[in-house]
């Protein structure tokens, strides 16, 4: 994605290092380095965060789970997730 | 971590699990802080078994709780302390536990220090021994601060130091950073609750409308100042304070008490919010179906706050901090920024403030010991 280093582009999985929790909203994250807590606002971005590493590349995951009018919402989300290490490079 | 009001809304009616749960160790206790949510000082026959313990934090891990904070009493003075934490930070379940350091000595912090997953709060009630002392007891910040020094040599890393916020110590608030700084420590400010023995000092101790309103402005400009949520009543007075921002009681936390009884929050230890006991149906069974969490996360009306225009940031405040004024749960809360607390005490003179239970103080004085 334009701007972010790629972060997307890249072949992603959900990091170790989280507990990921399933909720009538989507789900909780927890980032047991660094002690935070992330919300998962929908079910449908919770599927492709456990689902990542059936795919290339975040990229291409959002291309096969999303629908299209929703891409740049999850890649945006996808970032988020990035950047605050929920999700990782593999 | 601010949550936008739509997922607050979805917080307020309960999760599958909570995000953290406290757990009270034990009641036993070697020092007898006035403000101790817990009454602790004599331990409980009855506490959990090393075995019981290790069943629960299975459970706690199966529930994908995702940290539990552990405190007491002194949870350190149980003999399986280090064997209940590996425990729970094996299973990924973390652990953050409050103590007041008199039994972290250097092999102690050294153990302390190899545990992953593991932060600590060393509690002080003032920036010198003084004020601090007036609270926890003579020797009590001598004790805290060695515990500190002995961290700090074991390569802990940032531990917590942790401040219950009162009249006297909220003058000291740039101190208590400074010296956070100087140990390469976190500073975390808690609010002062009516709660347990603290029923009996929160009218003398819990800071003035005022002081309440600095601390608010003081804790915008520092949001790496942690605070567990603590004072989301201030958030009343402007742009909301990092955290959640609701009262979590029954709905995201909860308290196992060291009988396995289940409170709905940490300052709420009294029969009225008792959930059930984990020896019964077990922690998973009482929060999904106990009476009392399902009404806790039924949806409330404001009471006496819905016209104030800002009851959508504070959500009237602290539940446990009205109960044990004496005000009904529909009331503001007795710290409310706009004073619509105190209005409401002062139009309740006769109310009868229930007392704490159970009680555990211990019925003679206390004398600290530590080594180094």
């Amino acid at each position: 994605m334009p701007g972010d280093g790629g972060d997307t582009s890249r072949p992603l999985r959900l990091n170790a290092k989280v507990s990921l929790r399933d909720e009538a909203f989507g789900a909780l994250a927890y980032h047991h380095d660094t002690r935070r807590l992330v919300f998962l606002k929908s079910r449908p971005l919770v599927e492709l965060v456990r689902r990542l590493e059936e795919y290339g590349s975040g990229f291409e995951a959002i291309n096969a789970l999303v629908r299209p009018e929703e891409h740049a919402i999850y890649a945006r989300a996808l970032e988020s997730l990035s950047r605050s290490e929920i999700v990782c490079g593999r | 971590m601010g949550a936008e009001p739509a997922l607050r809304d979805r917080f307020e009616r309960g999760l599958e699990a909570p995000i953290c749960l406290t757990w009270e160790l034990t009641y036993a206790c070697n020092l007898a802080c006035t403000h101790c949510l817990s009454s602790s000082g004599r331990r409980d026959p009855r506490e959990l078994s090393t075995l019981e313990a290790k069943a629960l934090i299975d459970e706690i891990a199966a529930m994908q709780v995702f940290y539990i904070n552990i405190g007491g009493g002194e949870p350190m003075m149980r003999r399986d302390f280090f064997e209940i934490v590996e425990h729970a930070v094996e299973r990924k379940v973390g652990v953050k536990f409050s103590t007041n350091g008199t039994r972290i000595d250097t092999v102690a912090a050294r153990r302390l220090a190899s545990i992953d997953y593991l932060d600590i709060q060393v509690s002080i009630d003032g920036v010198d021994a003084k004020t601090s002392d007036q609270i926890r007891g003579e020797g009590s910040y001598d004790a805290a601060i060695r515990a500190m020094e002995n961290l700090r040599a074991a390569n802990f890393g940032p531990f917590k130091i942790s401040v219950v916020m009162t009249r006297q110590n909220i003058e000291q608030l740039d101190q208590f950073e400074a010296l956070a700084r100087e140990f390469g420590a976190e500073l975390r400010l808690t609010r002062l609750r009516p709660s347990g023995r603290g029923a009996d000092v929160w009218e003398s101790l819990h800071p003035s409308l005022e002081q309440n309103r600095r601390l608010y402005r003081w804790l915008l400009e520092r949001p790496n100042v942690l605070t567990g949520d603590s004072f989301f009543h201030l958030s009343a007075l402007g742009d909301p304070l990092d955290g959640l921002n609701l009262c979590g009681a029954g709905r995201v936390v909860c308290l196992i008490d060291p009988v396995g009884d289940v409170y709905a929050c940490p300052f709420v230890i009294h029969e009225q919010f008792l959930a059930g006991n984990v020896r019964e149906a077990g922690f998973s069974d009482v929060w999904r179906n106990s009476e009392l969490f399902r009404s806790l996360r039924e949806p409330g009306s404001g009471g006496a706050c819905t016209s104030c225009g800002s009851y959508d940031a504070c959500r009237g405040g602290c539940m446990a901090a009205k109960f044990f004024t004496g005000l009904e749960v529909s009331d503001p809360d007795p710290e409310c920024v706009f004073g619509h607390g105190e209005s409401a005490l002062a139009a309740k003179v006769a109310a009868v403030r229930p007392s704490p239970s159970p009680d555990h103080s211990r019925r003679v004085g206390v004398v600290i010991t530590s080594k180094r």
